[in-house]
């Protein structure tokens, strides 16, 4: 399924795969695209997560410690492919497991599990000839991160290889929520939309319904993920699906949140 | 990747600043100490009965090791670009307190983070980056040691970017960071080609130096990479045992990877996660090895061997008793390898080991692991 927002802002729903279990990561998911999430991104859990706040990173320590591997992570996007034909589904990893996994072989495993776009975090775009070969064989959307300090001729890049949409960090950083959204993302996002016409989405720090209805008056869509991996982190395997499935619907409410 | 776009072109910049290279070797020499000495071991060589030893004395740096030349070389730079907050990581605390008082000397914001194993095995460096006026952040997370720190450091990194310089201390990282800091250690090879063709009229057969991120080791060889007849000897730390989590011999477990952007080899299990690793130091005890060592492993030019905690304790008290020089528990892996190398080379032959620092600040598991009593 191509990367589509049919709803404005679109959400796009971060969850660390195996965290609390594999099963479980699946039941939210499911509970996350039937509530509204357009895309979910599957964060494949890594030792040692440079970007990430300790809220992600608290989440990858025990989803490693239950060995929970890439191959475990695609086997889980093919099982949420089997019952949501229509969401987008993209691998979010570090590079190291792709690596190992093998670039080429990982390539078509992903596409055989039914995911649409991939993010690799700390893969630069100038350093990516190969892996954009790859993607582009077996019909991947490589997804690359554009940050606030990213000067122009990056930012042409970045937008140039992206496919499905492009991520725009909403400030300088790693992941974890926040107080209020900077001025830093709305000026990004112009300056991504100089050289490309794909949806553009907003991340990191995005934790509420107002944060959800500022980033709809100038981006595609906006990306939630420490804050749900927080509610998974303190909700029960059982409880955790219903209460994504709450929280999603309380971004949805712009209305109530602008009033506010 | 911004930030590293503007530091590669700051630091060419540098290079070619006759009064940034003025400043940074008036302070190298009146500030730390520079040229060190190479030292002949005579009652060393003459027990071992082989090749002769001799020390490069960067242990006797201010500071206590060769990591003063790259966190001067760096605060310069740093100030140049009007940076004011300075962030490091540290894994033996000996970069640490090198850039605490660098940091100090030129008046700047200092902030160190140290995995909390680090930190209670190098307690004395803590106090001593606390004593200077730097703020050490304890680090919890993983396996709270070198590894941990930099991570740690990176995340502080891009959330201050615009107004902190990261002092990376290893050569590791993205570039220009493994360029920058092998060209800061540079001095150690250009003064030990000087001194030991004005000893002995000849280059070594071989030098030695013991490798963790590489930063001393890279230094002490890279003015001998185009003389093949030298051998460069890197020394990993063996640890306790051959198993994966039991060492940091990246050379002999490792694969090709990625880690904290370096792209070289690196202790991982078969999903691609990090391996744990161990080494009696701090200072070696690190999953991945700075990519220049990778490319000199990889064309051969450079060996790498391994000796573990037990060897680089005997030869901590063999070094000592012998010539009354107390190595850092990271250089005395290099030791352990001299002195396993030497019996097996000829009299004419000539080893140098980079000493790259000095042992008081591993007194405390020094008198654990040796059974010394204290008062």
């Amino acid at each position: 399924m191509p990367i589509r927002f049919d709803r404005k802002p679109g959400l796009v729903v971060y969850l660390t795969a195996g965290d609390p279990s594999l099963d479980a990561t699946r039941e939210i998911a499911i509970a996350a695209i039937d509530t509204g999430a357009a895309v979910i991104e599957l964060g494949v859990p890594f030792s040692d997560p440079l970007a990430d706040g300790p809220v992600i990173q608290r989440a990858m320590e025990r989803a490693v410690a239950r060995g929970t591997s890439l191959r475990d992570v695609l086997k889980l996007a093919s099982q949420i492919r089997a019952e949501r034909a229509d969401a987008g589904l993209v691998i979010f990893s570090y590079l190291n497991p792709i690596l190992r996994y093998g670039l080429h072989k990982f390539a078509d495993d992903a596409a055989a599990a039914g995911a649409d776009g991939v993010l690799a975090t700390d893969l630069i775009v100038e350093e990516a000839g190969e892996y954009l070969i790859e993607m582009a064989r077996v019909g991947l959307a490589p997804i690359f991160l554009a940050a606030p300090t990213s000067p122009d001729e990056r930012l042409e890049a970045i937008a140039t290889h992206s496919k499905g949409f492009v991520y725009a960090i909403s400030r300088v950083g790693i992941t974890g929520t926040q107080q209020s959204l900077t001025s830093d993302a709305a000026s990004l996002v112009a300056r991504i939309r100089r050289w490309s016409t794909l949806p553009v989405a907003v991340g990191f720090g995005i934790s509420n319904s107002e944060h959800v209805a500022q980033v709809g008056q100038f981006a595609d869509a906006a990306v939630v993920g420490s804050a749900i991996v927080e509610l998974i982190e303190r909700s029960t395997p059982k409880t955790a699906p219903g209460a994504v499935a709450r929280f999603i619907k309380g971004l949805r409410q712009p209305e109530a949140a602008l009033a506010r | 990747m911004a930030a590293l776009l503007e530091l590669e072109h700051e630091y060419d910049a540098a290079k070619a600043d006759a009064a940034f290279q003025a400043e940074l070797a008036d302070l190298l020499h009146n500030f730390a100490g520079r040229p060190t000495p190479l030292y002949f071991c005579k009652r060393l060589t003459e027990q071992l009965g082989g090749a002769k030893i001799y020390l490069k004395r960067e242990d006797l740096l201010h500071t206590g090791a060769h990591k003063i030349n790259n966190a001067l070389g760096q605060a310069l730079l740093a100030r140049r670009m009007g940076k004011k907050r300075i962030i490091a990581e540290t894994g033996a605390g000996q970069h640490g307190v090198a850039t605490a008082t660098v940091c100090a000397l030129l008046g700047m914001e200092c902030v160190v983070y140290m995995g909390d194993v680090d930190m209670a095995r190098q307690e004395l460096n803590v106090l001593r980056m606390r004593l200077l006026g730097t703020e050490v952040r304890g680090v919890s997370s993983g396996s709270k040691t070198l590894k941990d720190a930099i991570s740690e450091a990176m995340r502080d990194w891009v959330t201050n970017v615009r107004t902190t310089y990261y002092l990376l201390g290893s050569a590791l990282g993205a570039h220009p960071y493994p360029t920058m800091v092998r060209d800061f250690h540079r001095c150690i090879s250009i003064e030990m080609k000087e001194q030991i063709l004005a000893k002995e009229g000849r280059l070594p057969t071989a030098v030695v130096a013991c490798v963790g991120g590489g930063s001393n080791a890279i230094g002490a060889f890279y003015e001998f990479i185009p003389n093949r007849e030298v051998r460069l000897i890197g020394v990993e730390a063996g640890g306790c045992g051959t198993e994966l989590g039991q060492h940091a011999a990246r050379f002999r477990g490792g694969e090709p990877g990625v880690l904290q952007g370096t792209f070289s080899y690196v202790l991982q299990d078969e999903n691609g996660q990090i391996a744990a690793t161990h080494s009696v130091s701090a200072g070696l005890d690190y999953a991945s090895i700075g990519p220049e060592h990778a490319m000199l492993h990889d064309s051969g030019r450079a060996e790498y061997v391994s000796q573990d905690d037990a060897a680089a304790l005997d030869a901590v008290v063999k070094l000592a008793r012998t010539e009354g020089i107390l190595p850092a528990l990271e250089s005395a892996h290099a030791v352990a390898e001299a002195l396993r190398l030497a019996p097996t080379m000829a009299a004419r032959d000539i080893l140098v080991v980079n000493l790259s620092g000095r042992g008081d600040k591993d007194m405390g598991i020094l008198a654990r692991e040796l059974k010394i009593q204290g008062a």
